[in-house]
């Protein structure tokens, strides 16, 4: 007898998609077909979408150092309700993971939370200060893939390229929040029309521009794998497109916030809006959108950023940046860009786990496979109201959205159902 | 109106009504006991999070010549140095009893949020670069007092507009009121999308100095986001200054104005700001009125002056 039996979902397998089952025995997939036999449980599929868990590459755990935003428990519910079962943490926590023994710390958080599968990304630099490099080849041999100092860009030209090359020996990925510091420090969002009107400082699309392009080139110099984070504007798409024509082992990724909203939103001075990158213009939004339907863009990641309300419950420009994200990513992505079966479990799944190194997440499902599975009804409307993160600085809470999941399984077991 | 947060929205009959409510409050003051009974018993508290005795003060003396009680929170000697969030402090002042809180703040929007978190009216006082609409309130008030009316008045605005609070609110005020505003300064100083705004706009003084009604001048600083934003005071006094010779060239009834603190030497001229047509302490005066009209109007008090 199975475990558990997923009836009559639109299944993705290396075949294809067909309408079938899936059976569950001893955390793997033991069977695809139909008279799969008896389980000790069924969930009714009803022909929602059945694919391999999402996989989230952008994900502030805030563990160690700020557990009153989240912590690697409270943080890995939330992601198993949004459908996600593999996780790349953040490591601008406090203090930074710069060395191996604190991307262990997190791995082994997770691991008994059993929530997720969880591995860290190593910072660059150590401190995450720009200067010198992290302790890279520990990192590697703690199982650490990606590289970056994520909340801040390495600014200084000649640290990355070092970093760079050492870390295309390696294999790794360098992934870059890619913003140029003297542009950006005084603003508190998008300069435009609305930063004109509430008098805010802007950041100018350029602060992302001129790093995105620059990095391209060391990365053409050093021919290392680079994966440009949280992308925002139109002409970032057009040079990551670029860089992949030229050949460039060149990634990058998009957050829901930046597909679903842009800077009209921050009329409302909401500190909720606050993001960095900030939100852009509609012609922005419009870009990211088609270059996630046409896979310029590979990934789609959420940059869940939890904070406490005493930070985000005050004026905007005195808020801390960011929004949380994990819950309702999928149903975002879903609603506003309408991808087909396919594209949506490549962008949000398949890619994400291709570029961090997961071997046992991200695959179509197969016989024998790890039982890392999300059942998701891409035509289901609901609101959400509620979160499983330690903090509530959401956007998408009270907001109708479009597809949610029903079902999330890691290696075999249900971390998530509705 | 529950609170003055902005003149943006400000429709022109609450403007009138709030001018023609000031203009009587006005000559309040000048009588000899310039005191009226009207907010008897009601509590206005000012809470500055910027260094500026001028407008508090204003505020203040607005409060007691209603007759009303003012305590006056700021940061420098209270619990925020100490890390009490902004929404403490508010809770804090509004359970101490009081009726109104005028908020000044460097951050855009705090009043806003304020406005959520209690039940009583909110002045802004000043936030940010965004908005200050009791400057506006008597600013229009120094105007129709001096013109009778703003309809059809042409009034060029001078200097650092992309970081006034001031100019803001001005700008809706005053074209809501009838007036034509001409923004005038270098494009480091400007908004970036004027075309948004109901202006026009010139990089030159002198093309526009024979036509105005009004030169309003705003306060320059030299720096702004760690980048210089003009070459030099002497060289932005030259090009956007109110010289002695861009003086004699204004129409003969045309004004100066400025929100003060002057710069004077840069902005303006030592002599010109002492003139009869620079109107700089009939502003201070009506400020006291303009803020007069907006404590009576939001703590519906009975006038009974
Ligand atoms: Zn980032």
């Amino acid at each position: 007898m199975h475990d558990l039996l997923l009836k009559g979902g639109s299944v993705l397998t290396h075949e294809g998609i067909s309408v079938t089952d899936v059976a569950i025995a001893n955390g793997r997939v033991a069977a695809i077909g139909s008279d799969l036999g008896e389980a000790g449980e069924t969930i009714e599929c009803g022909g929602a979408w059945v694919g391999p868990g999402f996989v989230d590459m952008h994900t502030h755990l805030r563990e160690p150092g700020q557990e009153w935003k989240e912590n690697i428990a409270s943080g890995t519910a939330a992601a198993a309700a949004g459908g996600y079962t593999a996780l790349l943490a953040m490591p601008n926590t406090d203090p930074p993971i710069d060395s191996a023994h604190l991307a262990r710390y997190v791995s082994d958080q997770a691991f008994r939370a059993r929530n997720a599968y969880v591995v860290s990304a190593g910072c660059l630099t150590m401190e995450r200060a720009g200067e010198r490099m992290a302790h890279l080849d520990e990192l590697w041999d703690a199982g650490v893939r990606i590289f970056t100092d994520d909340g801040d860009t390495v600014q200084n030209a000649s640290v990355l390229r070092a970093a760079m090359e050492y870390v295309a020996q390696l294999g790794g990925v360098v992934s870059q929040h890619a913003v140029d510091r003297d542009l950006s420090a005084a603003g508190f969002m998008h300069e435009g029309s609305i930063s004109s009107r509430l008098g805010m400082q802007g950041i100018p699309r350029e602060a992302d521009d001129l790093t995105i392009s620059r990095d391209i080139e060391l990365a053409r110099l050093t021919a290392v794998r680079y994966h440009v984070q949280h992308l925002s504007t139109a002409r970032g798409v057009a040079l990551v497109k670029a860089a992949k024509e030229d050949g460039l082992p060149v990634t990058a990724e998009v957050t829901p916030h930046h597909l679903m909203f842009d800077h009209g939103e921050v009329l409302s001075m909401d500190a909720n809006y606050r993001m960095t990158p900030p939100l852009r213009e509609p012609s922005d939004t419009a870009a990211l959108i088609e270059g996630l339907r046409r896979g310029i863009i590979d990934v789609v990641a959420t940059d869940h950023a939890p904070h406490a309300a005493v930070e985000k419950d005050v004026p905007f420009e005195q808020s801390m940046s960011g929004v949380t994200g994990l819950e309702w990513a999928a149903s975002v992505v879903n609603g506003v860009v309408g991808l087909d079966q396919h594209d949506f479990f490549d962008r949000i799944s398949i890619a994400p786990a291709r570029i961090a190194g997961f071997t046992d997440h991200g695959q179509p499902l197969a016989e024998g496979a790890a039982g890392n599975i999300v059942v998701f009804d891409p035509d289901k409307r609901w609101t959400p109201s509620s979160t499983r993160s330690r903090s509530n600085n959401s956007p998408y809470l009270g907001r109708e959205l479009t597809g949610k999941v029903r079902a999330t399984l890691l290696d075999g077991v249900l971390t998530y159902a509705e | 109106m529950n609170h003055l947060l902005s003149t943006e929205h400000l429709d022109r009959s609450t403007l009138e009504e709030l001018l023609d409510e000031a203009e009587g409050f006005a000559e309040v003051l000048t009588r000899p006991i310039p005191k009226v009974p009207a907010l008897r018993g009601k509590t206005v508290a000012t809470m500055f999070f910027e260094p500026s005795t001028r407008t508090r003060l204003s505020f203040e003396k607005a409060a007691k010549a209603l007759s009303a009680d003012t305590v006056s929170f700021s940061p420098g000697t209270s619990a925020i140095s100490k890390g009490e969030s902004l929404k403490d402090t508010a809770l804090t002042i509004r359970a101490m009893g009081v009726d109104l809180i005028v908020v000044r703040h460097t951050a855009t929007g705090a009043p806003w949020r304020l406005a959520e978190w209690l039940d009583i009216p909110i002045v802004n006082g000043g936030d940010g670069a965004h908005q200050h609409p009791t400057q506006a309130l008597l600013d229009c008030l120094t105007i129709r007092q001096r013109f009778g009316s703003l309809d059809g008045l042409k009034i060029a605005i001078v200097g650092d507009i992309k970081h006034s609070r001031v100019a803001r609110s001005d700008i809706f005020a005053m074209t809501t009121l009838g007036a034509e505003v001409i923004l005038v300064g270098p494009p480091t100083l400007l908004p970036l999308d004027p075309e948004a705004w109901p202006v026009s706009v010139s990089h030159d003084l002198d093309s526009v100095i024979e036509e105005v009604d009004v030169v309003y001048l705003l306060r320059v600083q030299t720096e702004r986001g760690g980048a210089s934003v003009f070459p030099s005071l002497a060289e932005y006094a030259t090009r956007f200054g109110m010289t002695p010779e861009r003086f004699s060239r204004l129409k003969p009834e045309a004004v100066v104005m400025h929100p003060g603190p002057m710069n004077r030497g840069v902005e303006i001229s030592y002599d010109v700001a002492d003139d009869e047509r620079a109107l700089i302490l009939e502003q201070v005066t009506n400020g006291v009125a303009a803020r007069m009209a907006v404590l009576f109007r939001l703590l519906g008090g009975e006038h009974d002056a």
